[in-house]
């Protein structure tokens, strides 16, 4: 009986730690891939060269979140960084998470060890963040750089980053675990494409009339788009509580429908 | 000595020696109206060598995959280890080493790297995994290899690695899941010697297999499993000796006509006689009788074969079905 | 009579496309002309209040040709790369052709027609939509279609060449990331290459698709510098396809008979 109980209390504090070693496996994985990694910066920089700047200067300048001018390229900035915390977390949740679970085994090797399915898809999460966070934060870097950045609350553009890679990384295993082949995966793009270009990234949402505005409003992305945008520009809006509240949501139901799921794909 | 373990932590796991290692009562698994298992019984000594043969299909991984805590079971009760999987599935595994049919090695990390985060995913300090680790890869000859990655390594080595991963956390229990399936013979062997020394080092095993040398090599006890059910059980003598009989010869005609009309005169000769799609067994005590007997019948076999009783035998008596189908 | 062997090639990639297509088309039509949307109307409009246009013309006219080129030039991209290394490695189907009839010689040459057979219709399709839009001022904007085909074919020889001898797919993002995806910055796609800074200007003439994307332009407007450098783009394409090709060839024997 007591000896039954010291396993428990052993096995009990050893546990926590499960999603974290997920996330160390994933960083032994990437280190032999480090310029796969680094080089999924390189779109949303590309972005911002050629239509930011590139374009940016036959556009002159636009309203801002709230109302006052600003050069199209501080517009465009926030935008593709919120772009980039997206693909940032997107891309590992889906494609990778796909080919590790259904045809790697890599989960099933996991499971078979004291983690749980939880600590799987927790794991997979934190590390989305991970991705997305040092993407955005090299993102944010260069705006510094280029003089985009126009206010001090600029500083909460990385956490907001995060909350957009949660919601994402969320929803994104979520998704993958209803595919069943690699076609469904162009579902994912035909998600991704027209948020990317049509969630306030390249113009603003008054370009829309309104019963367009009202559908683009809904879309995860502009969430994020409109939270960077307010922090960048230092045009803040009492709407970006709500923005906040979205993601949230969106990546702990995210997390619950894969965890759940997951254990009926892994362990029926 | 790799598969030592900590006493004083194994201590702590196993209970009252009159209780075994693993009980399964009346245990059941079904995916939807396929039954997997059906009602099964069996009890795992500590220290002993179990097996559960029978041929594919016969529910010996989904039994597997409920022992290594992975499959909830749909009825029935199942101990491991003194604990309940469904309460402690995850304190149960810390203390399992697992082999599964299919590798699930990690192809994106080194030979090394994978045998360093499988420690990792037991929480286990990072100096003990280093030290572990040089002591597998020597104990599993792959030293040599530690840095390549995965995907170039031979079915034999692939195996190797999983089974030192298996053993990273210097497991009570080890669990192997038709370990030696598609190797060469002497990938085979060299696993089998590996075994050998990991049962004198006192690690439990249970291994599922549809190869009966193999049973009959590694298998301490077993159990014979066909369509979901235990149809039998003892060691491997006792098998041999309750169900089938010491010597058979196996006999091979010209036409299944010429083998039609001898049945019945060879039905006269020996125990028991099975026929086969290509051969006709007949069992006995002495094999040698048998065949001075189809000499002076006159009956004329194209080749006759003898040979000692397996479990393969034992399978085929027991169900109608040699272990391949 | 016997169908030529690279033919047969093509017959039997699009056995598998008619299974494939309803997601596909996607990537291959509905995409670029979302890309369309999104940059010649929405941000076209503030560029049209912003500077009244590009070079004299709605930013619809400009950005449309410059999409038409580069949009093909990913496809062709997509289509060479990792179906390739499918063929080759995954699937081994490859193999199993060289060994009927079909050489290695012709199933480069069946594979590289295949790719722009599916950019022919991607054009088409795109240029239809953008002439809808008022994106495609003049009637020879059909000649478009053969610029886009022409200008994709070379990326397509020269991948398949690259991927035909590839181990693993790791490279293939990082190409489309550093190679493929820069060259929109510098061909003239969105902006014109007269807004680059003076020192890179000159990097434009090596860029295959900044010769599509002229090319392309000056169909839909009707309006190019001179005849010669309609001829000048041209030729450059035709002599990067033709040493695609040459190439592209020999890492395919050299991958598949072996």
């Amino acid at each position: 009986m007591i000896a039954a109980i010291a396993v428990k209390e052993a096995g009990r504090r050893r546990h926590r730690g499960g999603a974290l070693r997920v996330v160390e496996r994933n960083t032994l994985a990437y280190r032999r891939m480090w310029l796969a990694f680094v080089t999924g910066l390189f779109e949303p920089l590309l972005y911002l060269l050629s239509i930011g700047i590139g374009v940016g200067g036959l556009v002159g300048k636009i309203p801002g979140p709230g109302g006052e001018p600003i050069p199209y390229d501080q517009f465009v900035a926030p935008g593709l960084m919120a772009a980039a915390a997206m693909n940032g977390a997107v891309l590992d949740t889906t494609f990778n998470f796909f080919f590790k679970y259904k045809y790697a085994h890599t989960y099933d090797a996991m499971l078979a060890t004291p983690l749980e399915v939880g600590d799987v898809a927790r794991g997979e999460v934190i590390w989305a963040l991970i991705r997305g966070g040092i993407y955005s934060g090299a993102f944010l870097v260069t705006m510094v750089v280029l003089g985009l950045v126009g206010s001090w609350w600029a500083v909460l553009a990385i956490p907001a980053a995060l909350l957009i890679a949660f919601a994402f990384a969320g929803a994104g295993i979520a998704a993958t675990t209803f595919m069943r082949s690699w076609t469904d995966f162009d579902f994912v793009n035909l998600a991704l494409i027209p948020m990317f270009l049509f969630a306030a990234t390249f113009f603003p949402i008054s370009q829309y009339p309104d019963a367009l505005q009202i559908i683009v409003r809904c879309t995860p992305l502009y969430q994020g788009v409109a939270i960077e945008r307010s922090l960048t520009t230092g045009q803040l809006q009492w709407t970006m509580l709500l923005n906040a509240l979205y993601l949230a949501v969106m990546g702990a139901v995210g997390l619950r429908i894969a965890t759940a799921r997951l254990r009926v794909l892994l362990q029926p | 000595m790799p598969g030592a373990r900590n006493p004083v932590a194994s201590a702590f796991v196993s209970v009252a020696s009159s209780e075994a290692l693993i009980q399964g009562t009346n245990l059941s698994k079904s995916f939807g109206s396929f039954v997997a298992v059906d009602g099964i019984d069996f009890r795992v000594e500590p220290g002993e060598a179990f097996g559960f043969l029978g041929p594919n299909g016969a529910g010996k991984t989904s039994t597997m995959r409920m022992i290594g805590c992975v499959s909830k079971p749909t009825s029935g009760e199942l101990r491991i280890l003194g604990l309940d999987p469904a309460v402690d599935g995850s304190r149960i595994r810390a203390r399992l080493g697992v082999v599964p049919q299919e590798d699930s090695l990690d192809a994106e990390l080194t030979v090394l790297d994978n045998l360093i985060i499988y420690g990792r995913y037991f929480d286990l300090p990072r100096a003990e995994i280093r030290r572990r680790t040089e002591e597998l890869l020597e104990f599993m000859q792959l030293g040599d290899r530690r840095n390549d990655l995965v995907d170039p390594l031979s079915g034999g080595m692939k195996r190797r690695l999983t089974i030192g991963r298996a053993l990273i956390n210097q497991p009570d229990l080890l669990l192997l899941d038709e370990p030696t399936t598609g190797l060469d013979p002497q990938a085979r062997h060299l696993l089998w010697d590996r075994f050998y020394r990991l049962k004198r080092d006192g690690v439990t095993m249970v291994l599922t297999t549809h190869y009966m040398e193999e049973a009959e090599q590694l298998c301490d006890r077993l159990v014979i499993m066909d369509a979901g059910r235990i149809v039998a059980e003892g060691s491997p003598r006792e098998l041999v000796a309750r169900y089938a009989t010491r010597e058979v010869v196996e006999m091979r005609f010209a036409t299944p006509e010429e083998r039609d009309r001898s049945l019945p005169r060879l039905a006269e000769f020996g125990e028991r006689v099975e026929a086969l799609t290509d051969r006709v067994l007949v069992y006995t005590e002495d094999a040698g009788k048998v065949v001075s007997l189809v000499g002076d019948d006159g009956l004329r076999p194209e080749s006759v074969y003898e040979r000692r009783g397996t479990l393969e035998d034992v399978f085929l008596i027991l169900t109608g079905r040699t272990l391949e189908d | 009579m016997s169908t030529p062997p690279a033919l047969r090639v093509v017959e039997k990639e699009w056995v598998a496309w008619r299974r494939l297509w309803k997601a596909s088309v996607f990537q291959a039509t509905v995409a670029p002309l979302l890309f369309l949307a999104a940059m010649g109307l929405g941000l076209g409009d503030l560029v049209n209040k912003g500077s009244g246009g590009v070079d004299g013309m709605p930013y619809l006219v400009f950005v449309a040709p410059g999409l038409m080129a580069a949009t093909t030039m990913m496809q062709a991209a997509g289509e060479s790369l990792w179906p390739v290394l499918g063929g080759v490695k995954w699937m081994r189907t490859y193999h199993a052709a060289v060994a009927t009839p079909v050489g290695a010689g012709e199933l480069f040459a069946g594979h590289v027609l295949w790719t722009c057979l599916r950019v022919l219709l991607s054009a088409t399709v795109f240029l239809i939509v953008a002439a809808i839009l008022g994106g495609v001022p003049s009637l020879w904007g059909i000649l478009a279609i053969p610029a886009a085909v022409l200008g994709a074919s070379v990326f397509a020889a020269a991948l398949n060449g690259y991927a035909v001898t590839q181990e693993s797919d790791v490279p293939f993002a990082v190409i489309m990331r550093i190679g493929l995806f820069p060259l929109f910055l510098f061909s003239g796609t969105f902006f014109p290459t007269s807004r680059l800074p003076d020192w890179l200007q000159p990097v434009s003439w090596f860029s295959p698709l900044w010769h599509t994307v002229e090319l392309c332009r000056a169909a839909t407007t009707g309006t190019a510098p001179s005849a010669g450098s309609v001829v000048g783009h041209v030729t450059f394409l035709v002599a990067c396809l033709a040493l695609g090709c040459w190439w592209g060839v020999r890492r395919f024997t050299q991958a598949l008979t072996s």
